[in-house]
């Protein structure tokens, strides 16, 4: 019953969605208020449908309701509670309801807290977020139903991959969708400047909250899913340019590119057919992530095609989508006004130089994940396209962009003094060289590149700090002046730095995992395995019973001097159900340094122990919280919730809008 | 000309639609591959054991029908094969070979001693090129080599459950019946 109401509430919600994409924007067309408020109240009620269509199915996963063909092909009652309620999203028609869930809210959170936007602006952004909706909901409906019964119910489930029953991995989809998803709203405001023809200062002050929002919701899941891969799969690697990692990764890279490019319009008025572009491109690559791998096409061709209705809808739907999309920005786009110039050298010159290594970065990316794949469905051979390709074009190209980050945020607008700005950065060049004479005296001049890593780490760093510095006059005046100044500092000013340290954090983690040393070892109970310094004594191996799996768990001494200074637990778990025998590594950090050991297999009384020690490895994830809490702190910034229009001025600017 | 410009982004996106279209065409199916070996004797192949014993070679496989398994280390789907893999040696007995395709010895060796070692003999084959004699276009593959070494089956990616049910092991009965 709780099912069918459901199945009733999504079918209700494509019908209310309907609804909004076309009502709202005929309204604004014609400007009928009536119409244009339509966009609100349907909004709302298809949050309202689309939360109860996603209880449903919750239940149905909670109580394991095997009349429901999805909970039996993804659930089992063995299965802990929270693996019960995270399974929901772990399969692929699920995930969709919780994608149109996060599209809703979206939607909701727009009707509700975008009163200062003008009314047709708010009736066109809801009109094109309920298109967006109207194809999802289809798309569910039509080939990914998650309510189909199926009689007669068999006895139990079928169960979740074990692999997915972890903590890391059942909140990393919420998060990555909550970022693709939010992403749809500046999409949607992208959309609805180009109806309107008009891109100004205070359409990027809406916009930016949006995908600031995005992206830090992003940085967290992309994070969250290679912290996962870190420390499940047992070989310390925590990022592997999978075609499944680089989907997120490329909404990620241009998302960065639309929050510093939307300051420019917010600023100074210009780069607007840009920054347009990049919002539909960030929503586009969204989009284009989420089908490609949901529908197998990235990781196997063939099981995108095995279900020709899916794969067939999934490209009408992007043809829809995108194609639109970019049709309405290449009739619109050039009649976009620029405004203010720049010269090269400025704040603008250093965001656009940051604009295009990221889109070319992005680019980068794309080709490496799509090109083998073209290859094959044209007839040619098939290749892979792995590391080397990635290290030797992306990875260059970020060189440069860091040297931007660290010199960029210290140039005035429309023109600046690299200059100056670079005499004012004399402190960072000098903490970068330090740092790096004593990596090379500790190093002994081995690991070269890693060392140009972490320069460029400290470089970012200091230059954060010293642009921070500059603007509350530290040591220029009075002590009392400059906390004065630090207090009055705008949040935005605060996130940037925040972020910028971030990048720094966990670009120094990323260059110093080349100092890993690992030893991988037979041994035998009561053995030893030496690494870095400390001594892993295998004390003994015991059987633990887990709810839904059995495991080995080894009891490893961790002993430094001969003392033993902690205990470190890695197991092996089988799960009978499945067949399938995971890893759970056991790790212990002092946020410097990782000590990370894996149990392997057994061998005659002895056990494969891999360990491994990782320097500043956990920094790569503390960088990108980092990053992401500077986001945060951008957007509590006053700015956003005061905006540009508001009480009189509002009203006047709404009616100038509604005037021309 | 400056108005074209504005129009590359829509068509970059057509071109992707195209290839989109060429993947999803009913004929195309990336798992057939060209299979020139069908029915063909299986190119000759002597490597070195990766474990020690004697060295992994065609001659050494005559007169059984045997599995001939693909796999590397550095492959993320040769890890979603391996539990069927495993299935097929415990459970069906099937005498499965592997050849370690363009790894290090070490690397494989640890990934045998994590997941399980199911093959009765491993060669290793680290510049592929008895890979690229079997025309190997990417780990895993899996060859069906009957009794007198001839190719009789091929098996693109991942083995499944349900090709094991439905091709594999059929085809294993029918070549083993006397």
């Amino acid at each position: 019953m709780i099912v069918e109401a459901g199945h009733f509430a999504l079918i209700l919600a494509l019908f209310v969605a309907i609804a909004q994409s076309v009502l709202p924007l005929v309204g604004a067309a014609r400007r009928n208020v009536g119409w244009m408020a339509v966009g609100r109240s349907a909004a709302l009620t298809q949050f309202a449908l689309i939360a109860t269509a996603m209880a449903a199915l919750m239940y149905a996963y909670i109580t394991s309701d095997f009349t429901v063909l999805n909970v039996v092909q993804n659930s089992h009652t063995d299965k802990p509670l929270l693996y019960q309620i995270t399974g929901v999203w772990g399969n692929h028609e699920g995930s969709m309801i919780l994608w149109v869930f996060m599209l809703s809210l979206c939607g909701a959170l727009v009707a509700l807290f975008c009163d200062n936007l003008p009314a047709e602006l708010r009736a066109r952004v809801l009109a094109v977020q309920g298109m967006v909706g109207v194809g999802f909901l289809l798309f569910i409906l039509l080939t990914s139903d998650p309510f189909i019964r199926v009689f007669p119910p068999p006895p139990n489930g079928e169960g979740l991959n074990p692999v997915l029953q972890d903590p890391g991995l059942a909140f990393h989809p919420p998060f990555l969708y909550l970022g693709y998803v939010g992403f749809s709203v500046s999409f949607a405001f992208a959309v609805a400047a180009l109806i309107e023809g008009r891109v100004d200062p205070a359409w990027a002050r809406w916009v930016r909250p949006w995908a600031l929002f995005s992206w830090c919701a992003l940085t967290i899941g992309i994070a969250m899913g290679s912290w996962w891969a870190y420390y499940t799969l047992g070989w310390g690697g925590w990022w592997y340019w999978d075609p499944v990692e680089n989907a997120s990764f490329m909404p990620w890279l241009v998302g960065t590119a639309l929050i510093h490019s939307s300051i420019v319009v917010e600023k100074r008025d210009t780069l607007k057919s840009w920054t347009v572009l990049l919002a539909i491109l960030a929503f586009a690559l969204s989009l284009v992530g989420t089908f490609l791998v949901r529908s197998g096409v990235l990781t196997s061709v063939h099981a995108f095609a095995s279900d020709p209705r899916r794969g067939v809808f999934i490209l009408l739907l992007l043809i829809v989508v995108i194609g639109g999309s970019l049709m309405l920005y290449a009739i619109r786009a050039p009649n976009l006004k620029g405004g203010g110039l720049f010269a090269p050298i400025s704040r603008e010159g250093a965001l656009v130089l940051n604009n295009v290594l990221l889109v070319c970065g992005c680019a980068t990316v794309f080709l490496g994940t799509l090109y083998p794949l073209f290859l094959d469905a044209i007839g040619g051979p098939k290749l892979s396209v792995g590391f080397p390709f990635f290290n030797r074009t992306f990875v260059p190209m970020m060189v440069p962009l860091l040297l931007a980050v660290g010199a960029g945020p210290l140039l005035a607008w429309k023109r600046g003094d690299l200059a100056g700005a670079l005499q004012r950065l004399w402190a960072a060049f000098a903490v970068a060289l330090v740092v790096i004479a004593g990596c090379l005296v500790v190093t002994q001049g081995t690991h070269v590149l890693s060392l140009l890593g972490i320069a460029l780490a400290v470089w970012v760093f200091a230059g954060a700090a010293v642009e921070w510095a500059e603007r509350v006059r530290l040591f220029r005046g009075a002590f009392a002046d400059s906390l004065t100044r630090a207090l009055h500092l705008p949040r935005a000013a605060y996130g940037m730095t925040l972020a910028h340290m971030g990048v720094a954090v966990t670009v120094a983690g990323i260059a110093a995992s080349s100092f890993a040393v690992e030893n991988i070892q037979l041994v035998k109970i009561g053995g030893d395995i030496p690494i870095a310094g400390y001594t892993l004594h295998l004390a003994r191996i015991e059987k633990v019973p887990g709810e839904n799996f059995t495991a080995d768990q080894a009891i490893i001494e961790v002993r430094r001097d001969g003392v033993q200074i902690g205990a470190m637990y890695p197991e092996r778990r089988f799960f009978p159900l499945q067949q399938q025998t995971t890893a759970e590594t056991a790790i212990r950090t002092n946020f410097l340094a990782d000590l990370y050991v894996a149990l392997g297999d057994p061998d005659h009384g002895a056990w494969t122990v891999r360990a491994y020690y990782k320097p500043l490895v956990p920094w790569i994830w503390i960088g990108a919280v980092i990053m992401a809490f500077g986001g945060m702190v951008s957007l509590s910034d006053r700015r956003w919730r005061v905006g540009v229009a508001t009480g009189a001025r509002g009203r006047m600017l709404a009616q100038a809008a509604s005037g021309d | 000309m400056r108005k074209l410009f504005y129009l590359l982004p829509l068509l970059a996106f057509m071109a992707l639609v195209g290839w989109f279209a060429l993947a999803l065409r009913p004929s195309y199916n990336p798992q057939i591959l060209p299979s020139a070996m069908i029915n063909k004797p299986a190119p000759s192949f002597d490597l070195a054991p990766l474990n020690g014993g004697g060295n992994l070679s065609l001659a050494g496989l005559k007169g059984q029908v045997a599995l001939v398994n693909f796999f590397a280390s550095w492959c993320v789907p040769c890890r979603e094969e391996h539990p069927i893999l495993m299935h097929l040696v415990e459970q069906e007995h099937v005498p499965l070979y592997g050849i370690d395709y363009k790894d290090r010895p070490e690397d494989a060796r640890r990934i045998l001693a994590q997941l399980g070692d199911p093959y009765r003999l491993v060669g290793m084959d680290p510049d592929g090129v008895t890979g690229l004699d079997f025309g190997v276009y990417g780990v895993p593959e899996t060859y069906v080599i009957d009794k007198t070494g001839t190719i009789r089956k091929r098996f693109v990616g991942p083995l499944t459950a349900e090709a094991l049910r439905n091709e594999l092991l059929p085809l294993l009965k029918l070549l083993n019946a006397p």
